[in-house]
């Protein structure tokens, strides 16, 4: 590899050529500030529009100051990070970013872990001169079910634009208006409900401050479990138990599944389930679903369409429900975890209680934003009663815990309660990429083939490779299944499908990189992908442990099924269990 | 159909067009061939230099002079737009600003049919390429 | 005979309408009035040798003449066909005295080289160009020269860019030409955006095939098979002309495949900009080409590496390609003749502002900006004071007196604190306020910044706000230091070449009018009487007659007084219109 030679603050470093002045730098130790520059290491994405300019160095023989994020080294060159000139120029720009950032930091959402109130803290901006006659840049704030946008807090890092576009395809955000006015917005600054944005929630996981926020529920169920006349239940998704604990200082990957529950239970939730549940739930239909697909399709049925998608992932069913309109038939019918989990507890848990669902409330904890907006889709209620009431997110869960005074390392650990929360170590990886064909896989192949499994764990499926693949052998009959995410690594794997190109039995899709442990409503990890990796050993670590590893073999489900559902695909499961897809093709017009 | 299919083609449409030129400039071509550009740049144009180039093609033919009005580029003087240049047979081009239909009638009337100058000449201040 | 008298302002304040009147009753006097003709023209662009008489058709120039001389001039030169010597140019270089105005064409400041066919030619004739050598020079590369021979010639003649930055052409297209792909790109910069500048538009709507000709010679020097020319949708006239010369070429086959049987291909394609004076930067140019939003990104890489598309682009403006064929035909050495040690040739400038012969013209480089100003444009409008050129529109500065001797190149220029820029030119009088000058350039780049950096986005708006305090008297000494540092930052640290010049007025304004600055901010006043907050109405009780006129047209009541007394204005009510400045008959108000 080619290298070059350079000076940085007097160290000589030695670096590829083509690497940045920042990259270099830190090779030597050298902290320089940075602010809109992001690196998702993994996924290959880099975030250098060089635009905030706070990560400017002094290079030697240059006019001006060099944005050291976006310039390569090159031989020779002598680099000075923290000149007087460098420290003016960077306090001077951070002043004028704050001359047009609102100061209400007491109430911001994002206060305590906003890289804009770090960069300030760091640089020691005391005043902004002249903030008395400063015009601010403002806009009308924008609520959808799942994101709020007060881009009056936007610096125009465009790290969600990159997100949004670069990595997910889904082309809802990016720069509008000139100049000062300049900002990140949906089409002429359109509502995100009006445009093609799919709540993935990946533009809030990365947004340096209060501009992009998830909509807090935290309120709402506060006051639902207040209320004496209402029964709270809980359930929360295999993908919580694996990051809650960073909000708590705890190292990425420590599993605290048993901690959550006990927390949730002291914060006073009547009944502390788990997605879980319903995830072994969702693999009895959609594994059944497929493998009826399967058999139709093997004895010639032409009506039948393969490959099956998954249709777990909310801001994947919304973006195919807006980008592959022609497919709408090719997903899986089978609702999702969280929706299946308030369809049973609002029926069968409700009969059981000997109460009307009206009196019950389900708050489900999710790594996500889209489930916000999930649980509030029409089709999910009934007479306007959702079957999920409050969809909160890990972050909300550690603020609600912090508001309790719970001392969170200090619990015991606690067990979910029965009959929805039991699970099996099939459902603890839907969590993860691959996680949840690998459990659908466990349970078609053993139902397929009426044979048992030697060995149930389909390391072919794993992994952080945007779109893999692997034939699984059924007894003969290799199964082709896909697997893709990111929304722009799924659009990528559709288009093959579309267009012929791809031999799919069965796909995958997850819309956040690295599954729901990377969604969008998951403790920050701020660029660091080492962090989602980690989160994904846990989740594997917490499959491997469990003594039930196949969904079928789910006590609470086969009893499920015997006293109210009879068997997968029934009437009534279809009936509860079910949905369809929408053509949700979003026109973008001019107001 | 390619007109121009080797350097040398060129080189002799060259010519012969410059001999065209040149037939003109010497009134060979013609008896009393007038040539008259229209500075017909958006400054021109915005000053009203369509307005004259129209006025000068139709009182032209109506006075039976045998002239030849074409437009070009901006001449640089755009603090006397419209400008035009005039080229009497035999004589220097000579640009004139400030035209309006009054001025056109004068130019004509004076100047074209009479060799008489009128008011409002723009010398030419500048050095061509050809010069040197 | 024709007797031609300077009509231009500048000999008019010489005098030069009473030496026509002089003229035309001495040859009156002398019956000769059939004979010879006074008749009055534009200005010779020789303001400084003025009042100017000419005589046709021997060419005679006189010089610096007095209305006393018209009897002289008939006499003599009218009558006995005897020159007036004394009058004659005289040559300073030959210290002798020039007869025949044809032998002293160096007196004609400008020099035509990019704008040779402007105003010649019809433009929507290709057979016009051609018969003015046009295609000759790219005859003469496909045929005579290799790529690198022909940039070794571009090189050599010292040709810079001029869209305002002066890059080396030649090793521009060097560059491109090294870089290895499959498919390249040569693109014309017609995004011409600085106010008051439209050199580009003028050569683009008098000679597109210049323009045409020249970027073809640039394909075959990098190896590009397509041109694009990225043009404002403002122009429309150009746009027309393009095509329509586009069309003419590809007819003659002078675009297209196997160019006069050489077997180079090449051919140009037209996209439009919607305006923005940022896309006039060529990687925010290139961006807005793709359909992406017009907005610069770091460089390197240079387009010369990854421009449109992702392959290697050469992007020159309309004017560095007018260039191009000339210097092909007539020699690098030719071109190098031309101007300075390290700013080779002419450059176009559009002269405007106050400043009698506003338009379009060419120099060499090397010229005074005195020269300029006062020769070719006549001087000042109305006989006031010069005070400040702005040179290189919203990204240079404000040159003032002391700069009038200066050479015009791209170094001196930038060494005295301002820059080529693409070449406009704008010229203020003592009326004008240095402040709202400055101002008047930040309100222009505040709204054409793209807003991707913190600096450009937001410092030139903190830029603006205390530049208006400052002419609403709000501003303090304090603000001063912070428009210095501020404008230093943005100098520091902006992405593009928009935001990196966007401080110059404010900056040079500074240096130069640091007074002015410290008039408005201390003495709360605007010494040029431009900035209204500053302004105070007042009525001089001497003079003022009680006539109620003032009162009268007052539209706030602003004024009382009983009849036939002094009248007052209550400044708390003022509001500056002016309206009783306009109706007083006895000059008894004041502007102070």
């Amino acid at each position: 590899m080619e290298t070059v030679k350079l000076t940085i603050d007097n160290k000589q470093v030695e670096v590829p050529k083509g690497t940045t002045i920042y990259k270099a730098a830190k090779k030597l130790g050298i902290d320089i500030p940075v602010l809109c520059y992001m690196e998702l290491h993994d996924l290959g994405v880099e975030n250098k529009p060089a635009g905030c300019r706070i990560c400017v160095v002094e290079v030697e023989g240059r006019r001006n100051l060099a944005p050291s994020c976006s310039t390569a080294c090159i031989e020779g060159m002598v680099v000075k990070t923290h000149t007087t000139r460098v420290i003016n120029a960077r306090r001077t720009v951070m002043e004028l970013i704050l001359s047009d950032h609102p100061k209400d930091c007491l109430t911001c959402p994002k206060s305590g872990r906003c890289e804009l109130q770090d960069m300030a803290i760091k640089l020691g901006i005391r005043e902004i001169p002249g903030q008395e006659y400063a015009e601010m840049s403002t806009y009308r704030k924008d609520f959808s079910p799942s994101i709020i946008r007060d881009v009056d807090k936007c610096i125009m890092c465009r790290r969600c634009e990159t997100m949004c576009n670069e990595v997910q395809t889904v082309g809802a955000l990016s720069a509008v208006n000139r100049g000062f006015m300049a900002v990140v917005a949906p089409a002429f600054e359109q509502d995100l409900e009006k445009s093609p944005c799919t709540y993935c929630g990946q533009c809030v996981a990365v947004c340096p401050t209060g501009a992009l926020t998830e909509v807090d529920h935290t309120a709402k169920v506060i006051r639902a479990i207040a209320d004496p006349n209402k029964t709270v239940l809980v359930q929360t998704a295999p993908a919580v138990r694996a990051a809650l604990g960073e909000e708590f200082g705890l190292k990425p990957g420590t599993l605290v599944t048993g901690k959550m529950v006990a927390a949730l239970r002291q914060i006073g939730f009547d009944y502390i389930f788990d997605t879980d549940f319903a995830a072994d739930l969702t693999i009895m239909e959609e594994g059944t679903e497929l493998l009826d697909r399967l058999t139709r399709f093997l004895d010639g049925d032409k009506s039948v369409k393969l490959p099956i998608l998954t249709s777990c992932c909310p801001a994947w069913v919304n973006f195919f429900e807006h980008n592959f309109t022609d497919m709408l038939d090719v997903p899986s019918s089978a609702k999702s975890p969280q929706q299946m989990f308030g369809a049973i507890a609002k029926s069968y848990f409700a009969e059981k209680l000997g109460k009307k669902r009206e009196e019950l409330v389900v708050v489900s904890v999710m790594p996500c934003l889209a489930k916000k907006y999930e649980c509030q889709r029409d089709e999910f209620k009934v007479d306007g009663n959702p079957d999920v009431d409050f969809s909160i997110t890990t972050r909300e869960l550690a603020h609600l815990i912090k508001e309790f005074n719970i001392n969170f390392e200090e619990l015991p650990d606690e067990d979910f309660d029965r009959p929805l929360g039991e699970s099996t170590g099939a459902a603890v990886i839907f969590g993860a990429t691959g996680g949840v064909i690998e459990a659908a896989v466990r349970t078609a192949y053993e139902i397929y083939t009426g044979k048992s499994l030697s060995k149930i764990d389909f390391t072919e499926l794993r992994g952080m490779e945007g779109i893999r693949s692997a034939t699984i052998d059924f007894n003969g009959l290799p199964i082709n299944i896909g697997i893709a995410h990111g929304l722009g690594n799924a659009r990528k794997l559709l288009e093959e499908v579309r267009s012929g190109k791809a031999n799919f039995h069965a796909i995958e899709v997850m819309a956040c990189p690295g599954g729901c442990i990377g969604g969008g409503g998951q403790p920050l990890h701020h660029g660091d992908s080492s962090i989602i990796k980690a989160r994904m050993e846990a989740i594997y670590r917490e499959d491997a442990g469990k003594p039930i590893r196949k969904s079928h073999e789910n006590p609470y489900i086969i009893k499920l099924y015997e006293e109210f559902l009879g068997k997968p695909m029934s009437e009534k499961a279809h009936h509860l269990l079910h949905t369809h897809y929408f053509n949700k093709k979003k026109d973008v017009y001019i107001k | 159909m390619i007109k121009v299919k080797s350097l040398a083609d060129l080189k002799k449409m060259r010519e012969s067009l410059q001999a065209k030129v040149d037939l003109r400039e010497k009134g060979e071509a013609a008896e009393n061939l007038v040539q008259i550009k229209v500075a017909m740049a958006t400054c021109g144009i915005a000053s009203g230099a369509k307005v004259v180039m129209d006025y000068l093609l139709e009182e032209l033919e109506k006075r039976g002079i045998n002239a030849v009005v074409t437009q070009t580029g901006c001449m640089g003087y755009c603090y006397a737009e419209p400008t035009i240049e005039v080229k009497l047979p035999d004589a220097d081009a000579i640009v004139f600003g400030y035209v309006d239909k009054k001025k056109a009638d004068e130019i004509i009337e004076k100047y074209i049919k009479n060799g008489e100058l009128v008011d409002g000449i723009i010398p030419v201040n500048y050095e061509s390429i050809d010069d040197k | 005979m024709h007797l031609l008298v300077c009509g231009g302002t500048g000999c008019r304040a010489s005098a030069s309408d009473s030496i026509a009147e002089k003229l035309k009753a001495e040859l009156a006097a002398n019956n000769l009035q059939d004979e010879a003709q006074v008749i009055q023209t534009g200005c010779f662009g020789f303001c400084e040798k003025g009042p100017i008489v000419k005589v046709l058709p021997d060419n005679t120039f006189y010089t610096q003449v007095k209305p006393e001389d018209a009897p002289e001039i008939v006499k003599e030169h009218i009558i006995k066909g005897r020159k007036v010597e004394r009058l004659l140019y005289v040559d300073p270089a030959k210290k002798q005295k020039v007869e025949d105005s044809k032998h002293m064409g160096f007196y004609r400041k400008q020099m035509r080289i990019a704008l040779r066919n402007c105003g010649f030619i019809n433009p929507e004739n290709i057979d016009e160009y051609i018969a003015r050598d046009g295609y000759q020079a790219l005859g003469k590369v496909l045929t005579e020269l290799d790529p690198q021979q022909t940039i070794d010639i571009i090189k050599k003649s010292g040709l810079r860019g001029r869209g305002g930055g002066g890059f080396p052409t030649g090793i521009k297209w060097e560059i491109a030409s090294k870089n290895k792909a499959d498919q390249k790109y040569v693109v014309c910069n017609a995004d011409e955006g600085d106010p008051g500048a439209f050199m580009d538009r003028s050569i683009l709507e008098g000679d597109p095939h210049s323009v045409i000709e020249a970027m073809a010679i640039c394909g075959y020097c990098i190896g590009a098979s397509k041109g694009l020319v990225y043009i404002r949708a403002e122009y429309p006239l150009a746009i027309q002309r393009l095509r329509i010369a586009i069309n003419q070429a590809r007819e003659y086959g002078l675009l297209g495949n196997d160019i006069m049987g050489t077997g180079f291909n090449f051919d140009i394609n037209l996209r439009y900009g919607a305006g923005a004076f940022v896309c006039g930067e060529e990687t925010a140019l290139i961006h807005s080409m793709e359909g992406l939003r017009g907005e610069p990104t770091n460089k390197p890489p240079f387009p010369a590496e990854r421009g449109y598309m992702g392959k290697p682009t050469n992007v020159n403006n309309v004017e560095t390609f007018a260039n191009v064929p000339p210097i092909i035909l007539k020699g690098a050495d030719w071109y190098s003749s031309i101007g300075t040690e390290k700013s080779k040739g002419t450059k176009v400038f559009a002269l405007a502002g106050k400043i009698n012969n506003v338009g379009l013209i060419e120099v060499p480089m090397g010229i005074t900006l005195r020269e300029v100003i006062f020769e070719i444009g006549g001087g000042i409008k109305n006989g006031k004071k010069f005070k400040a050129v702005q040179t290189g529109g919203p990204s240079g500065g404000c040159l003032t007196e002391k700069h009038l001797d200066i050479p015009i190149d791209f170094d001196n220029l930038i060494a005295a604190g301002s820059m080529m820029g693409s070449g406009g030119m704008i010229v203020m009088d003592e009326d004008d306020c240095m402040v709202s000058v400055a101002k008047f350039y930040l309100d222009f780049t505040v709204e054409e910044s793209c807003g991707k950096c913190s600096p450009c986005r937001i410092g030139n708006k903190r830029l603006y706000e205390l530049l208006d305090r400052i002419t609403k008297g709000e501003g303090t000494l304090e603000d001063l230091d912070r428009l210095r540092n501020l404008s230093h930052v943005i100098k520091d640290t902006a992405l593009c070449g928009l935001g990196q010049t966007s401080p110059n007025p404010v900056l040079s304004t500074l240096d130069n009018f640091y007074d002015e600055y410290v008039a408005h901010v201390v003495d709360k006043k605007c010494p040029a009487g431009q900035c209204k907050s500053l302004l105070r109405y007042v009525i001089d009780p001497e003079a003022c007659v009680g006539c109620t006129a003032c009162a009268r047209n007052c539209p706030v009541n602003a004024i009382s007084g009983e009849r036939k007394k002094p009248h007052e204005i209550n400044p708390d009510i003022c509001i500056k219109c002016g309206a009783c400045y306009e109706k007083c008959k006895f000059d008894a108000i004041r502007i102070i």
